[in-house]
């Protein structure tokens, strides 16, 4: 079995896993149920400034996308921060690193943005004894309106401002957790980094309305017949997490920043392509809020076989993938592929001849007796019937070799090529 | 509990009272919605759809399947009424594996098509249950059609037409409409009455004057009728049965399985509906499954179905035959009856096993016999009581494309006429189509 013990900025954990800052780390107890399964470690739910407790709507806080079978695939919820007191998260806090100290133990903070209110809950937390602390500058909903969360993380002086108090103030490790919502996750990365964060970690969740209600025409979850915008994440959002990971992964400016990556993680395989594209670990909150703690059997043993399978250690895959992800303009265009339909596996459904006839190219004829077959003088590779196609492996791309002739285009296939010495581009650079 | 499965003899009251209504309810519920919004999902909305084309109706089947998943049953529901107005019952008793689930890619990818019937039956039961007719009647064109047989092919014409604006009067001989639907089928195709309320449903459109108990040639003749009618359609069904042709073929005991079926159907005590210890039930057709598994609902012990042919020459769909060897049927093929032994009461079928000569079907010289003391025949219907004056293909009326018969102003379709395999929807479909053809004769649209 593969080692998936990890350190990641210092923080020892006896698998890459931990939870995400979120209800499921709300108290003692729920951490303590998750250490028990197996959890390598916790960001607790994330801890306000001294005073009243924060307050929490009273109907329903979460809405969700299904598909058939009701398998969830997108969560939102409109949930604040933890709204217990302070004084009990924290000795909760305590005792749970105390009785489970090979745990990642995290602190997730937001506090108003002065200096005086970070300088204070950092000595709370410190006396805690936990490992680090996310600043959580992510949250969508809610605070974000009273100038926290992603009011803080959409604008990257702030970020940097903040980081920089909490180095200033703490010895502890600092996680930025980043919000998606902005036009470009470099920007707050960067800042996190001047700041002198010792990670980040992304994405935060999406802001979102899941659904309307077409009875009462309101957002759900309905609150009294109105709906707010809340934080949208599980499955669905996995994609735009990866790409965000990515982006900062492969920035010169933020390359080797340590990453921890969130974002619709619900298996093993979900978690080894963050970590491919350059997360030093994951965090979880939906998968295990649909399915409970349990799944961190599935999600350890499937990393670790993948591992032995592969031949590879953790470090070995972790950024694995960061090199191979580039621009569009680098990406060769000899390279030539043409669409393949399996005859014996083919079932005769018609998707791929509907989806090419009616939205692409009209590179797939169908005969009466419904055998489909590619064009090749009018297939662009688009790969759209290879997607549509509800058999797997029926449709798969074939590479034409260098020196054929692509029917299509009437041009052989060369060397490597790209965008920036093509002749139609008026920026192209003589090749050399 | 008077008798049991082992009382001798042909005896009622064999069961338990509450096994009855457990036996001949609803072979398979229906969905609820999330049952209905998982199969609805396993639909690939094919292309040019091979279960549309293998529908005698032609019902857009990946659009009432996507209706479904959008949550409208409803509009799901009408989609098919839109071709098949008795497609609530077609949900229940059509051959599928035969007929749309057999052309699903996915019974070709998987052997698990996806669940046409059962998913029309969600969408149709939606309607019919809210007792909700989408469909509104044209303005009256002061045409008159009369319609001879209130089966499938009669109503689904009658409906059509009363649609479109005519008057419709349908003449049919039982005492209740719904033709084998009412009286024909097995009991838990269409439990809770389904059939008469499918029926109330339809009629809702108005416009249409149901006449039972008027029997074509004893109560009126065709000229009569077209006398009085502006144009004609016959949906007269199969009114005779085959005879046996063997010796004491008439025994007390042995009896026509239609004949049995329609007693069961509208029988109010089931319990009291006596049945044999040994029944045979002689046939390899749907008729003769219906036969053979109400027989063994009912509490006989011991149920044979025995056909003359190979097991490849059944009309009984595969789905049927093994439902019916699940109930406890045991099935017998390659054996021709040549004889029943009675004394007063029947005792024992005599049968010769058969194989294909080069003449046809010969006997094999060897023989058995089955102990019986009820037998049912279910060797085919035959046209019975048509009007003289209409050409016959082979044994049935000669109708074309669009169910014309040999004389003008007089159509036909369902089960009296040639072409289809005497199913519901076929049945159908032919009705709806010599309703179209009719509407333009009146109307002068079209050809």
């Amino acid at each position: 079995m593969a080692d998936l013990t990890t350190n990641f900025i210092g923080i020892k954990s006896p698998n890459p896993y931990w939870l995400a800052s979120a209800p499921p780390t709300d108290k003692e107890y729920n951490v303590v149920r998750a250490f028990k399964a197996g959890w390598g470690g916790v960001v607790w739910k994330t801890l306000g400034a001294e005073g009243p407790p924060i307050v929490n709507v009273n109907g329903p806080r979460y809405g969700a996308i299904w598909g058939a079978d009701r398998r969830l695939l997108g969560l939102n919820n409109i949930e604040l921060i933890t709204d217990r007191p302070l004084e009990v998260n924290l000795r909760e806090i305590k005792q749970v690193k105390r009785d489970w100290p090979d745990r990642a133990m995290v602190v997730s903070l937001m506090v108003p943005c002065d200096e005086e209110s970070w300088k204070a809950i950092l000595a709370r937390v410190e006396e805690t004894e936990a490992d680090g602390v996310e600043l959580n500058f992510g949250c969508p909903h809610g605070m974000s309106e009273r100038g926290m969360g992603s009011a803080v993380g959409q604008v990257p002086e702030y970020i940097e401002m903040v980081t920089r108090w909490v180095k200033k103030h703490s010895r502890m490790p600092c996680i930025v957790k980043l919000t998606p919502n902005i036009t470009d996750i470099r920007k707050p990365a960067e800042a996190a980094k001047r700041g002198g964060a010792d990670a980040v970690s992304l994405i935060n969740t999406i802001n979102s309305i899941t659904s309307v209600n077409l009875d009462d025409f309101s957002p759900e979850p309905m609150i009294d017949g109105k709906g707010a915008h809340g934080g949208y994440c599980g499955p669905a959002v996995k994609p735009i997490a990866l790409n965000m990971v990515a982006e900062i992964a492969r920035d010169p400016a933020t390359a080797g920043l340590p990453i921890s990556g969130i974002g619709g993680v619900t298996t093993w395989r979900d978690a080894a392509e963050f970590l491919a594209l350059g997360a030093g670990n994951v965090q979880v909150c939906t998968a295990a809020m649909t399915y409970g703690f349990g799944i961190i059997k599935e999600l350890t043993a499937g990393l670790s076989l993948y591992l032995d399978q592969k031949g590879m250690t953790l470090d070995e895959l972790q950024g694995r993938a960061v090199p191979n992800v580039t621009d569009w303009q680098y990406l060769n265009l000899n390279y030539v592929t043409k669409a393949r339909i399996n005859q014996d596996l083919c079932i005769q459904c018609g998707r791929c001849f509907a989806a090419c006839e009616d939205t692409s190219h009209q590179a797939i004829s169908m005969s009466t007796d419904r055998k489909f077959d590619v064009i090749d003088e009018e297939c662009v590779a688009c790969n759209l019937c290879v997607n549509v196609c509800p058999v797997e492996n029926c449709i798969t791309m074939e590479t034409l070799p260098k020196g054929a002739t692509d029917p299509r285009t009437g041009e052989v296939v060369g060397d490597y090529a790209n965008w920036t010495t093509h002749p139609n581009n008026p920026m192209a650079k003589a090749a050399e | 509990m008077s008798n049991s499965p082992t009382t001798p003899g042909i005896a009622p009251a064999r069961l338990h009272p509450e096994d009855y209504a457990r036996h001949f309810d609803d072979l398979y519920p229906d969905y609820d919605p999330h049952e209905a919004m998982v199969a609805a999902d396993r639909c690939y909305f094919c292309h040019d759809a091979p279960c549309i084309t293998a529908c005698p109706t032609e019902i857009d089947i990946p659009l009432f399947i996507r209706q479904i998943q959008a949550g409208q049953p409803e509009a799901a529901a009408k989609t098919i009424f839109d071709q098949n107005i008795l497609g609530g019952m077609c949900a229940r008793v059509c051959p599928t594996e035969t007929l749309c689930e057999g052309a699903c890619v996915r019974e070709m990818a998987e052997g698990k098509p996806v669940e046409i019937g059962r998913l029309q039956r969600y969408a149709t039961e939606t309607l019919i249950a809210k007792n909700a007719h989408p469909y509104e009647r044209a303005a009256p064109t002061g045409k008159r059609v009369a319609v001879v047989g209130a089966g499938p092919a009669g109503l689904a014409c009658a409906h059509k037409l009363a649609m479109h604006g005519h008057d419709v009067t349908v003449f049919d001989a039982r005492e209740k409409p719904g033709g084998l639907n009412e009286y024909g089928i097995a009991a838990y195709k269409t439990a809770h009455d389904f059939a008469a309320a499918e029926v109330d449903w339809l009629m809702q459109i108005g416009g249409i004057e149901l006449r039972q108990g008027w029997r074509l040639g004893s109560d009126g003749t065709l000229a009569d009728l077209q006398g009085e009618f502006d144009a004609v359609f016959l949906g007269i069904g199969l009114a005779g049965v085959n005879a046996l042709g063997i010796a004491q073929d008439d025994a007390p005991g042995a009896r026509d399985a239609v004949e049995f079926i329609a007693e069961l159907r509208q029988a109010p005590d089931l319990a009291a509906l006596p049945i044999g210890r040994h029944v045979v039930v002689i046939g390899g057709g749907m008729t003769a499954v219906d036969a053979a598994v109400q027989s063994r609902l009912l509490g006989a012990e011991h149920v044979t179905m025995v056909y003359r042919r190979g097991p490849e020459d059944m009309s009984a769909s595969d789905y049927e035959l093994s439902h019916a060897a699940n109930e406890g049927v045991k099935i017998i093929t390659n054996a021709m009856p040549v004889a029943i032994h009675a004394n007063g009461a029947l005792r024992e079928v005599e049968f010769a096993y058969t194989h294909q000569g080069p003449t046809g079907l010969e006997p094999t010289g060897e023989t058995f016999r089955l102990q019986a003391d009820q037998v049912f025949k279910a060797i085919g219907q035959t046209l019975e009581g048509a009007p003289e004056e209409l050409a016959l293909d082979g044994r049935k009326l000669s109708v074309d494309a669009e169910g014309r018969t040999s004389l003008a102003g007089v159509w036909a379709g369902g089960d009296c006429t040639g072409g289809g395999e005497d199913l519901t929807v076929t049945a159908v479909a032919q009705g709806r189509d010599a309703a179209m053809s009719i509407h333009a004769y009146l109307t002068g649209a079209g050809g």
